[in-house]
């Protein structure tokens, strides 16, 4: 079956990197992509972005952040264990344009999607500057990595431990005021921020993109689980997307949509839990 | 047919009506996910098989889309002889406990059989109930009957989707001799019959049965693996010496009406995939794919895929399932038994109501499903009677949840990587030969990605039709039959 995992890595408190052995998914994936996996025969299906590939190792990079049960089920994996499905590559590549001043604006976990987009902006010859935020300093992932490849980095946290203090926005808003020519955003993370960076990019008429992480089902067009308003018009992000025009996007509908099962993903954690707790327990009766 | 001495005549079982199967109770099954209809004994099967009266004519095997010798399998389990009505029904169907289930058999070889005479209360011969019988009984007996398989021809296929046109054509010509190689997108080999078909019309053991016995026939399966994506069709067609498409229709439609992205609006898709495909029923104990708790839902549509949703919604214990149908009774495009079985489980009937809008409880999920009422006018260009709006009436049904099923489209994911293929340009579905070739000379296609949305028998049918092809053209360069008549044809390539 093969997806291996190669490489096991804590990026920050509950944020795994893995590098997982999937040779065709290496070679064919795009930035921008992502892939769906499941860590065993009762699990969920859940879409994770290609965070990076390595074409002659025949690997990819995925990370995950702890949210419920699949991704603590996923974390708890190690080097040697293998993935128990894993499709791809699956949506749209991110439209890679040529020559142009890019600014990737990455927040939290969305900074693992960032990276590849940096990495295939500068291959393909633009000017690229990586605005990352994060809640605090131990939250920031990939800082180095991104680094060593944008001509620029930008870092905020919320509450000043590291970088500049404040949010996302604020550090492109001085950017545009800057006179920075601009000519394109791309914003991956967390929804309400991705809805702010295109909140200041509309009045200057910047294109911004935005990678959207609606509920997915299939992945595959199949099932409509991820339906998402841009421009009027319900869009599949699975296959139209992931990343729609995002000053045509329905952010406030996304926010919606993506809150609908969270009474269920916590009692499916609790649950997960509670039989962890008991495994536990059976395990210290039977040395007693 | 040497094998099969006819039945004397005096050992006809002269019946007018199928010997009645039974069925778990209305009351019960809404509780659970297990079979309806609970299959004959060898003694049922036996007296129904010799219903037959062995007629020269055969009309059924005509009626049927891959030509099964219905009344040789008949005759021998008239005799008792299951193993070999089994293997009998194996030459043409390999998966018969799938087909005696979810085949429209009323429509096909029940509809022609020389008994079938309602007009003087006279039923066909059950064939479906008998070939479901002899399908189980090969399970609970264990009996592997892996058709034997010609030399090897050294000669790879592809076949891409491993749904019911996938799964015939893959057996086909694995028993021909090919080497064959099934991909699937999914985690589960069966496309429709695992995502679509729920539990307790099609157990999912059963189809796990006939796959692993396809897997003893030497056919490779590689899941996770959506071709298009995971691989250009074209790189496809060079590893391999035949290639087979079919990939189904998987791309819901919506009504297009205010409210269809509102929390708690499900197309029959998602809704039959969260339940079938990642046993959402079972959540969070044995499963970790939600289906949300349910309180009053409303289906849309009245084919067989609505009917499936509201049934499995019902299982899942709601106050009530409403099916809401713009046409009439008589318009339903859903099989009369899967009618039936929704009507007994108490699934409440809105018909001649088209759904206007889906309001918002104020929350962003759904509160209530507005229709306009309709009554029926002429004959549209389908025949059927055109639903046409009773002005200023309208109706409000409060709903927690709303399944669409109102049919679906060819999916897209692997078409969109070959723009060059040759498709219908309003349906999206790829266009084929009389041969079942599509505008590439070494690639076929079958089921729903040509027909646009069909049942699993035709595609199975037209799996057969596309193997037969892809046999020829492996073996002498030309798909083309020699041997076959005008009405052998189909395709619509013109």
């Amino acid at each position: 079956m093969g997806n291996r995992i190669v490489t096991a890595r804590e990026l920050a408190p509950k944020t795994w990197l893995f590098e997982i052995e999937a040779d065709h998914i290496a070679k064919r994936g795009k930035a921008g992509q992502f892939i769906i996996l499941r860590v065993n025969d009762e699990g969920e299906r859940i879409p994770l972005t290609i965070a990076n590939r390595d074409p002659a190792r025949g690997t990819i990079t995925i990370v995950a952040q702890e949210v419920g049960k699949t991704t603590e089920m996923l974390n708890a994996l190690d080097v040697g264990d293998e993935i128990h499905d894993l499709a791809g590559p699956l949506g749209k590549p991110t439209e890679i344009p040529t020559g142009k001043t890019v600014v990737c604006v990455g927040g939290g976990i969305g900074n693992a999607v960032v990276w590849p987009q940096v990495q295939a902006l500068k291959q393909a010859g633009n000017k690229v500057i990586a605005i990352l935020g994060a809640r605090t300093k131990e939250l920031l992932i990939l800082e180095d990595e991104i680094r060593a490849i944008a001509d620029q980095v930008i870092v905020t946290t919320d509450d000043g431990s590291y970088g500049r203090k404040g949010m996302v926005t604020h550090a492109l808003d001085d950017l545009i005021d800057s006179g920075e020519k601009i000519d394109e955003v791309i914003t991956i993370g967390p929804v309400v921020m991705m809805k702010f960076v295109c909140r200041t990019t509309a009045p200057h008429g910047i294109p911004t993109q935005a990678s959207l992480n609606p509920i997915m089902v299939d992945g595959t067009g199949m099932c409509g689980a991820c339906r998402v308003t841009v421009g009027g018009k319900t869009r599949f992000a699975c296959v139209e997307g992931p990343e729609f025009d995002g000053h045509q996007t329905d952010f406030d509908e996304l926010i919606t949509r993506l809150s609908y099962y969270k009474p269920e993903e916590r009692a499916s954690l609790d649950h997960h839990h509670r039989c962890k707790m008991d495994e536990a327990a059976r395990a210290l009766d039977r040395q007693a | 047919m040497s094998d099969v001495d006819k039945p004397k005549k005096r050992d006809i079982n002269k019946a007018k009506t199928k010997v009645p199967m039974r069925e778990q109770a209305p009351q019960d099954r809404i509780f659970n996910f297990e079979e309806v209809p609970l299959g004959y004994d060898e003694n049922e099967a036996t007296l129904e098989a010799l219903r037959c009266i062995q007629c020269k004519d055969k009309p059924c095997v005509r009626g049927c889309p891959v030509g099964i010798d219905i009344p040789a399998f008949l005759a021998l389990v008239g005799e008792r002889r299951f193993e070999d009505a089994l293997r009998k029904i194996k030459e043409k169907n390999f998966l018969p406990a799938i087909c005696g289930r979810v085949c429209p058999q009323e429509d096909q070889c029940e509809l022609v059989c020389t008994l079938n005479k309602p007009d003087k209360g006279r039923e066909p011969g059950g064939v479906g109930r008998v070939e479901r019988f002899l399908g189980d009984y090969a399970m609970e007996h264990d009996l592997t009957i892996t058709p034997v398989c010609a030399a090897p021809t050294g000669k790879k296929v592809a076949i891409i989707g491993s749904g019911p046109a996938g799964l015939t054509a893959a057996s086909d010509l694995a028993q021909k001799g090919h080497d064959v190689t099934v991909f699937e997108a999914l985690h589960k080999p069966g496309g429709v019959l695992f995502y679509g078909i729920p539990q307790f019309r099609l157990p999912k053991e059963i189809l796990v049965r006939e796959i692993d016995g396809m897997k003893e026939m030497g056919v490779k399966f590689v899941m996770n693996y959506p071709v298009g994506k995971a691989e250009p069709l074209d790189e496809i067609r060079a590893r391999f010496d035949a290639t087979f498409i079919g990939t189904g229709a998987g791309l819901p439609w919506f009504l297009g009406i205010p409210g269809e992205n509102l929390n708690g609006v499900y197309s029959a898709n998602e809704f039959l995939t969260r339940v079938n495909l990642m046993g959402g029923y079972k959540f969070p104990e044995r499963a970790d794919t939600p289906v949300k708790k349910i309180k009053r839902i409303a289906v849309v549509g009245a084919g067989n895929t609505a009917m499936d949703s509201a049934r499995t919604a019902k299982r899942l214990r709601p106050e009530v399932v409403y099916l809401v149908y713009r046409r009439s009774r008589l318009e339903m495009p859903a099989r009369i038994e899967e009618i039936h079985h929704a009507e007994e489980e108490g699934i409440d009937f809105q018909l001649l109501h088209s759904p206007v809008e889906i309001v918002d409880d104020g929350t962003g999920a759904v509160g209530a499903i507005r229709c306009q009422e309709m009554e029926l006018g002429e004959p549209d260009a389908s025949g059927r009677r055109r639903p046409v709006p009773i002005e200023g009436k309208i109706k409000e049904w409060a709903v927690d949840t709303v399944v669409i099923s109102i049919g679906q489209g060819p999916n897209p994911l692997l078409t969109a990587d070959c723009p060059d293929l040759k498709r219908d340009p309003k349906k999206g579905t790829i266009v084929i030969d009389p041969w079942m070739r599509t505008s590439y000379p070494d690639t076929y296609a079958a089921g729903d990605i040509v027909t646009g949305g069909a049942t699993v028998i035709l595609a199975m049918g037209q799996g057969r039709k596309a193997a037969d092809s892809i046999h020829r053209f492996l073996t002498t360069g030309d798909p083309a039959d020699p041997e076959a008549g005008q009405g052998d044809v189909c395709g619509n390539l013109t």
